[in-house]
């Protein structure tokens, strides 16, 4: 979807009118309601959502014209008179016990529908979520597992002063690098976990939203209905972040996701294999490596600025005594994290050679000079 | 010279100056100081939302950076619900509570001085963080939202500014609330029985009650906060055996009765406006106290409805959705009363009574997403998104806020002894009514189409909606300077109040003069 300026200003005051109810019909439903679900569960909660919704209509029509009658009619200036009536037990006992009776009604249906989300059991397929603030990691628990975040001309564009007119990215702030990839028709178990702060996982269409939490594993499941992309987001607040750490589910049938799975099996073996390797390698290599993974996967750019010069209250990398100082000092950095800040251990987020390569940049760039670091190095603190 | 003397000499004696104000024992002056400090309090948290709807005007970061974004979230709910709508309240308290039983003044005196004092310093702590960085973009305030979650908050550099202001704002609440039921309990004019107090006397004695009770909770939480990051605990650090979770459950525990803390006292002074415009008395007396305290009583009872998303075992969800829908019934007693004092009444519609009407209006719209909410499997989607602000805005703006609007509208004319201008009154309803609306009502929208809340930037989807929410947001900021132009013009003069100010006025305050004499009540009136 693309806006240009001037159309979302006629857009907003056409919207505005049809909520004041002057203008039609204009909208989708799914604009002014929940994203179209694509399951079974979804739709329950959908029915739900709406059940609920008619009841407080109801109510609030009945309320609503009472008072709505009394201001018109028992108005002073029309000559009414006022009554003594304040007091009635059997009006009183009517009005406590029908919406308890109401309440009952709406509880049964909410009851079975929730222990139908609550029911993890029978999955065939598992993941393990682990958020970080901010992004997200999947492993298929088949030596498959990688890191997703916000794509790169995404949070480009969505920094101060960035200059890109972001109304005319398509899918703004709803993209990723590596998307999740999932099998339609089968129950896929996630297993939620944090390794900084609280976070939540949420896909609108898939309608299960779950914390992920340190020192916790927390349970959802979904299972896909069609083939397609669906976009979600974190909804819990972890830092500066928060709104830039999308969740982004590709949907393939059976033998899409085979064949994908397939690759990403044989290119993680071979990555492994690489890091693995005792090999020497020189800086240009190193400092090539680190940037991509400082401006990418990694994520350090967020924090300490496209130039290592700091962004907000976050410390800045060029001239900084820890890239400058002692190499050991600055891969324990890297590798453990500082602790009660929001500086994370990358050592589960980055093999030997990516965390020798960032640290190399960081290292020979934006005038620091300090020694290289070798994954050997890595290897050795870990 | 008699004892006795000595006595009364002191009594007449009102130091003027600054010295007034920062020695008083007298709870008019004091009210007066709470309501003025909210009102700046209202100011700079709006201030704060204004800058949260401008940087949300368009998709993309035009205006301030995230981390700044979330600080102003934080820093405006902080202050909103501590430093205006609370001590708005209490300042309500103070003036009205000895004025409603036939009391001279509030029972303990100095306390009521002390409580007072406190806030300026608290409110100061809260924010100076803000000012500590090298620009003022890199400020350092607090930016983990008000609900200040661990371990989020356990990350913050100046935790303990937020921590100690946190204790000072719950000393001075339990003071506060300490008073206000020695007050009630002790100071009613012989034959004020306590099933003939009026309806805001009632629910302030409830409020003071769910204060004591949990602020003790919240400082409980904040000093754990406080030795988790200086001295070593693990009371919600996973790593050290901690649980994160805990710190939602304590939290809660104290936020739950809060909310409600923040909207009894708004019911009682609209169950006073409303009989008096009416010009009937308040239908179902008895059972407006009874659903005040079962509601009261039920907030303790449904706290982790706020986390049905943690991870709890079914049952534990199960429990906690059914005893949140419950609140609903004795929330509807309170509906259906109101709307039925208004039945076959005789009705006019001063600014006082367009605030009341307002506020049974669109409080009963955000007690219906608040039964929407409750329901647990539902709550997966609402959960963290636009539609919670939408909800917990039309409970604490349009319940919470209109009531205390109304409220000093309704009492104004008592404590200056001047009419404040009507047209202008008018004006600022309607104004606040519209912007309030455009502001809050289209949040549903975004929420449900799957907004998240506490985002610094939103996908294009939500472009229009969003768009007319800042509108909105700044016609609601700029009407309340029409409220503080109107009660400046009010003290200042005026057409003189009656003693009875209302045609419909009841209850003991409207038998003084007006304005108030410096001592409510120097002999207690008789009741029958």
């Amino acid at each position: 979807m693309s806006f240009k300026h001037n159309k979302i200003m006629t857009k907003g005051l056409v919207l505005m009118s049809l909520w004041l109810g002057a203008a039609g019909q204009s909208l989708a439903e799914y604009n002014l309601n929940f994203q179209e679900p694509v399951n079974d569960v979804g739709r329950e909660i959908y029915d739900l959502h709406m059940l609920v919704f008619w009841i407080c209509v109801v109510v609030g029509i009945g309320v609503f014209s009472m008072m709505i009658y009394s201001i018109i009619m028992h108005r002073k200036s029309k000559g009414a008179v006022s009554t003594d009536f304040h007091e009635s037990a059997k009006v009183e006992v009517v009005w406590t016990i029908v919406p308890f009776i109401i309440l009952i009604a709406v509880a049964i249906p909410a009851t079975s529908t929730l222990i139908k989300i609550e029911d993890t059991s029978n999955a065939d397929l598992t993941i393990k979520v682990t958020a970080l603030q901010w992004k997200w990691k999947y492993d298929y628990g088949n030596g498959v597992s990688f890191i997703s975040s916000l794509h790169p001309d995404h949070n480009k564009a969505r920094r101060r002063n960035s200059g890109v007119d972001v109304t005319k990215i398509e899918n703004y702030l709803l993209e990723v690098d590596n998307q999740l990839v999932l099998p339609i028709n089968k129950k896929v178990r996630f297993l939620l976990t944090s390794d900084d702060v609280i976070h939540s996982f949420w896909v609108p269409q898939f309608a299960m939203k779950k914390d992920a939490i340190p020192g916790y594993v927390n349970e959802t499941w979904t299972t896909i209905d069609k083939e397609g992309v669906y976009r979600g987001q974190c909804t819990e607040l972890c830092g500066q972040d928060h709104a830039f750490m999308p969740i982004v589910v590709n949907a393939k049938n059976e033998n899409d996701y085979n064949a994908w799975m397939d690759k990403q099996k044989t290119a993680a073996a071979a990555s492994a294999a690489e890091a693995a390797a005792d090999k020497v390698w020189s800086e240009a290599d190193l400092v090539a490596r680190g940037e991509a993974i400082y401006k990418g996967k990694g994520g350090c750019f967020g924090c300490h600025g496209a130039n290592g010069e700091g962004v907000a209250i976050f410390p800045k990398l060029a001239g900084s005594p820890v890239a400058n100082g002692p190499a050991d000092k600055h891969i324990d950095v890297v590798l453990n994290g500082v602790a009660g800040s929001a500086m994370a251990a990358y050592s589960g987020q980055l093999n030997d050679l990516e965390i020798a390569a960032v640290i190399t940049y960081e290292r020979k760039s934006w005038g620091n000079n300090a020694s290289i670091v070798q994954p050997a190095d890595v290897k050795a603190a870990r | 010279m008699s004892e006795t003397m000595t006595h009364d000499a002191h009594h007449d004696e009102h130091p003027s100056g600054i010295k007034r104000w920062l020695f008083t024992t007298n709870h008019k002056d004091i009210g007066t100081l709470y309501l003025w400090f909210s009102f700046i309090m209202f100011l700079l948290g709006g201030t704060m939302a204004l800058v949260i709807r401008a940087e949300l005007f368009q998709p993309g970061i035009q205006i301030v950076d995230p981390n700044f974004f979330n600080m102003m979230t934080t820093l405006h709910g902080l202050i909103m619900v501590f430093g205006a709508i609370m001590p708005a309240f209490v300042g309500l308290a103070n003036w009205q509570v000895p004025m409603m039983i036939g009391a001279p003044d509030m029972a303990l005196p100095r306390m009521n001085n002390w409580s007072f004092w406190i806030l300026p310093f608290a409110a100061t702590m809260l924010v100076a963080p803000m000012f500590m960085g090298g620009d003022f973009m890199s400020g350092q305030g607090p930016a983990f939202g008000w609900t200040f979650y661990e371990p989020l908050s356990g990350q913050y550099d100046k935790l303990a500014f937020f921590v100690f202001a946190v204790h000072l704002l719950g000393f001075s609440s339990i003071m506060g609330s300490i008073n206000i039921i020695a007050t009630i309990l002790n100071m009613r004019a012989p034959g004020l029985t306590l099933m003939k107090m009026p309806m805001f006397v009632w629910t302030w004695l409830i409020t003071a009650f769910l204060l004591i009770a949990v602020m003790p909770v919240l400082a409980g939480a904040v000093t754990m906060m406080l030795t988790d990051k200086y001295f070593g605990t693990s009371f919600f650090d996973a790593a050290g055996g901690g649980d994160p979770v805990l710190f939602q459950h304590i939290f809660w525990f104290f936020g739950h009765p809060e909310v409600y803390i923040m909207i009894l006292p708004a019911f009682g002074v609209i169950s006073e406006i409303i009989p008096t415009f009416a010009r009937k008395k308040l239908f179902g007396y008895a059972s407006m106290v009874y659903a005040t305290a079962s509601i009261a009583f039920l907030s303790f009872i449904v706290w982790a409805h706020h986390m049905f998303t943690v991870g709890m075992p079914v049952a534990g969800e199960l429990y906690f959705m059914y005893a949140t829908v419950m609140i609903a019934v004795p929330t509807a007693v309170k509906v259906f009363n109101w709307a039925t004092t208004m039945w076959r009444g005789s009705m006019t519609f001063e600014t006082p009574m367009l605030w009341a009407i307002g506020t049974v209006f669109l409080f009963t719209i955000g007690g219906f997403t608040g039964l929407m909410l409750g329901v647990a499997p539902a709550d997966f989607q609402y959960h963290d998104t636009y539609f919670v602000v939408a909800h917990f805005h039309y409970v604490l703006v349009s319940g919470a806020l209109f009531g205390i609007i109304g409220g000093v509208m309704y009492w104004l004319p008592k404590w200056t002894g001047n009419m404040y201008s009507e047209g202008l009154g008018k004006l600022h309803f309607w104004l606040t009514m519209i912007g309030m609306n455009l502001t809050f009502f289209p949040m549903h929208f975004t929420g449900l189409a799957g907004m998240p809340r506490r985002y610094a930037d939103y996908p294009l989807q939500f472009a229009e909606f969003n768009q007319m929410s800042s509108i909105g947001a700044f016609i609601f900021g700029f009407s309340q300077l029409i409220l503080l132009y109107l009660v400046i013009k009010c003290i200042k003069g005026g057409e003189k109040a009656t003693d009875k100010v209302w045609e419909g006025s009841h209850g003991l305050e409207w038998t003084l003069p007006s304005p108030a004499p410096y001592h409510s009540f120097e002999t207690a009136p008789e009741i029958k």
